[in-house]
Order: C-alpha cells, then structure tokens, then sequence
C-alpha cells in the first residue's frame, strides 16, 4: 500500500439518517447531538489486514459450509462483484463477511420468532477477500423475505447482510444487498430510511444472465463503494487517482 | 456542461440488524464453520505493554443496555504504532493486533476487551493525542456505525493537551468519552459506558 491521504468527508446525506421513526428501534437508539467533526488521524486512515490463509475452503460457499445430509433447500445462486472506493479504483484484500435467511426466511438464531422452518443444511453465514483487483464471489441459497416486530404487518424484503472492512478503519460499513425485481423493497422502513432513491437502487444487485449457470446456478452482481482517499496534492506528492 | 469527476458514492449504509452476531461472531450464535471468531484475542503472550480490561454497556435513550449489539475496537500498541499497512513511522508490535471484536452479552449486555494500554499517536499536525481506543458501534435499530473514542481517567496530563479532546466546545461533555480505571483482582479495568442519547450522551465523532 502506498501513502495517500485522508478519505474524503462522508456524505452523510445520502446514507439514511440515525432517526427513522418508521423503523421503531431507532427512535431510541439514534444520537440526537451533533457529531464532533474531526479530519482524520493515524487512528482511522489505519485498520487490521486480514490474510487469504485464514480463510477455509468453504467460507464463501453457504451452499456447502453447513451442509450435514445434503444441500440446502432453495433457489441456488452466485453473488459477485468488485468492491470499489469511491475513485473507482478496485479495493484488494477486503474482508466482507455475509449472514442471511434461509429460503424460507428463517434465521438461525435463537430471538427468531417467524415460524418458518429451519433448513437443516444452511448456516447462513460466510466470508471472503477480495482479490488483487478488488473482486469477490460467493455462492448461497436465495434468501426469503420475512416478517418482522416493527409496525403491525410489517415484512423485510429479501436480502443479504455484508460487513466490509477496507484498508482503514475510517471505511468500515456494514450495509444490505437487494434483488432486482423484487417489490418489496420499496415497502420497507429500513430501506426507505434512505433519503434517496438513487442511493437505494446501489444496493439492488442485478441479476446477471450471462453469468449464470445452467442447470447449476443463477447470478447477480453486487458491487460495493467503500470511501475513497485524498491525492496528496502539494501538501506531499501526487498517486492513487 | 463541465468535465466529469467520474467519482463514485459510497454504498449507503443499512443497519447492522438483530442477527449480526450470525455474521460476525457466528461461532458465539452456535454456528461453527471457521476455526473461531475474529477479533476475540487481542494480545499475544509476548505483546509489551500493561494488560487492561475494557468493559462497559451500550445504553438506549431509556436507559436500557442493548443486548443485541457488536462493539470493535482499533487502537495502537504501547508504543502508539498501529499494527497496519498504514502505519510508516515503525514496526508496530507483532504480538499485539489492535483490532477486537466483541458482542455485548445477550442477558446483562455487558462487552468486555482484554486488550493493552496503547501508547500516544499523532495528530495531522505532529501534536500528541492522549491515549485513547477508537469504538464501532452497530446493532438493530443503529442505521450507520457509530465511531466514537475511549480516552483514560489515569491520563489527565496527556488529555489535557490532547488536541482532539480540546476541540470539544463545551468541556463538560468530555466526561463521556473518559473510561473509569479500578482495580479488580489486580488487574487494571477500564469502565466505559456508552450513551447513545440523552443528558449523558456519549461524543459521536464524524470522521
């Protein structure tokens, strides 16, 4: 990695805002004093490296990294694409890690509460790293849409949760990934606490037909935009853009 | 019409959720695919410096811990070095990797970080900040991180010229971002609760 310069300043009109009454839990969870602006120090332009070798042969593949008497019930698809700052440039070596429904809709956790089934063969959890030109794939179940404790009859559209670290810790972010097609989406508290419609559409991945696999698997592309860096124009020497 | 920056936004955030710790801490939510949950080992039997414990809850605006959320910590080693690629001012402790992660207990929702006390880092200007431990807070019903700073109740020299600390315009408020030291069973504990709202609530920094 070379030497770059701070990230620029986060947009934080286009992500959606602490308070959400739609979405009930953050009227109480949601901090209601001004942020302390701060440009960034060592403390965020740093953050943990994490290495391809600690990664297991299945970590990517919740096809298979659950599977006891056989495979998972539900629609098989891949889900790829590039992690990206926001110069466009790919991001190597960034952890994302993934949890999800079953195909049913169903968590494996103990404070889920919907009565679908759970599959026996699904976890609903993996991770990988992306590779030299910032590019990652995994393979899963497509998820269900599910309902959930917030207005009477309220539902989630389907969905895929990721947490991605880049290569500070000033870029970290955890955010949801959405099916092209699917109505629900525009329905729903958590993703309409988006302010902007165009902002939400970059979370809709987009099913990829050329991709897919015959007999096998379909495909959708997600890509993901993590912040990006200063040039270090003059205050040190020009790189990266 | 003008040229193009041809600048991407940033993905926009979407709340961690009620089942985070299926994603990042599987193995605690009985989910044992990977050899163990990162971020639970901070120091190595070698790493230098004094072992603290940094413990705390995370507490609505009503007064009640949240028992569904994940806490991260990044911090420097004793020497103040980051164990990152980005860090160029030296080799940062090999023993000592700087990054935990921990959810806050599913019944009493207490976190809780065996980690080190880090040394005195830089700020863009070359000034010394006080020690401190950076915080990520995310959980159901949080819709963007929350990036905050523990700084030290035994350090009020270092605070006191701190240069981040002393941006804060009404001074009383830094309170909230001091971890309490005691003592138990010899060892050093760092109490630190954090607010999301209210009177007391914590400093919330945009970075």
């Amino acid at each position: 990695m070379t030497d770059k310069g701070s990230f620029y300043q986060r947009d934080r009109g286009w992500h959606p805002p602490p308070l959400t009454p739609q979405y009930k839990t953050s009227v109480l969870r949601s901090p209601q004093r001004a942020l302390l602006s701060l440009e960034n120090t060592i403390s965020e332009m740093t953050g943990p490296v994490f290495g391809h070798g600690m990664l297991g042969e299945y970590d990517n593949d919740l096809i298979r990294n659950w599977a006891k008497t056989g495979d998972p019930v539900g629609p098989r698809i891949i889900v790829y694409g590039k992690v990206l700052d926001e110069n466009g440039h790919g991001v190597p070596g960034a952890l994302l890690e993934f949890w999800q429904a079953n195909a049913g809709g169903r968590y494996r956790h103990k404070k889920e509460l919907y009565i679908a089934a759970l599959d026996p063969n699904f976890g609903g959890c993996g991770r990988t790293i992306t590779d030299d030109q910032g590019r990652y794939w995994m393979r899963t179940i497509r998820p269900g849409p599910y309902p959930w404790p917030n207005r009477v009859n309220d539902w989630r559209p389907a969905h895929i949760h990721f947490s991605i670290f880049g290569q500070a810790f000033a870029q970290r972010l955890i955010t949801q990934m959405y099916f092209e097609g699917d109505p629900m989406i525009w329905q729903c508290p958590i993703v309409m606490g988006i302010p902007d419609r165009s902002a939400v559409e970059t979370l809709v991945a987009a099913l990829d037909r050329s991709n897919s696999i015959h007999m096998d698997a379909l495909a959708y592309k997600f890509d993901i935009v993590l912040r990006g860096r200063r040039s270090t124009l003059f205050e040190n020497r020009t790189e990266g853009n | 019409m003008v040229q193009n920056l041809h600048r991407l936004k940033e993905s926009p955030s979407q709340t961690a959720g009620p089942y985070i710790h299926i994603g990042a801490t599987p193995n605690h939510s009985g989910i044992e695919i990977y050899g163990g949950d990162l971020g639970q080992t901070l120091v190595g039997p070698n790493a230098k410096g004094e072992r603290i414990i940094v413990t705390g809850h995370v507490i609505d605006g009503g007064g009640a811990p949240l028992r569904d959320a994940l806490v991260e910590i990044w911090q420097a080693d004793a020497a103040g070095l980051y164990n990152s690629p980005g860090e160029k001012r030296g080799q940062a402790d090999p023993s000592f990797s700087g990054w935990g992660r921990q959810p806050t207990d599913d019944v009493t929702g207490q976190y809780r970080f065996e980690t080190i006390k880090p040394g005195r880092a830089p700020f863009a200007d070359g000034r010394l900040m006080a020690p401190h431990i950076t915080f990520w807070i995310v959980a159901r019903g949080i819709n963007l991180g929350l990036h905050t700073r523990m700084y030290f109740s035994d350090e009020a020299a270092a605070n006191a010229e701190c240069p981040v600390l002393a941006r804060i315009e009404h001074p009383d408020r830094i309170a909230t971002l001091i971890g309490a030291r005691s003592e138990e069973n010899g060892h050093s504990v760092y109490v630190f609760d954090i607010r999301l709202q209210g009177e007391q609530e914590t400093i919330f920094f945009d970075i």
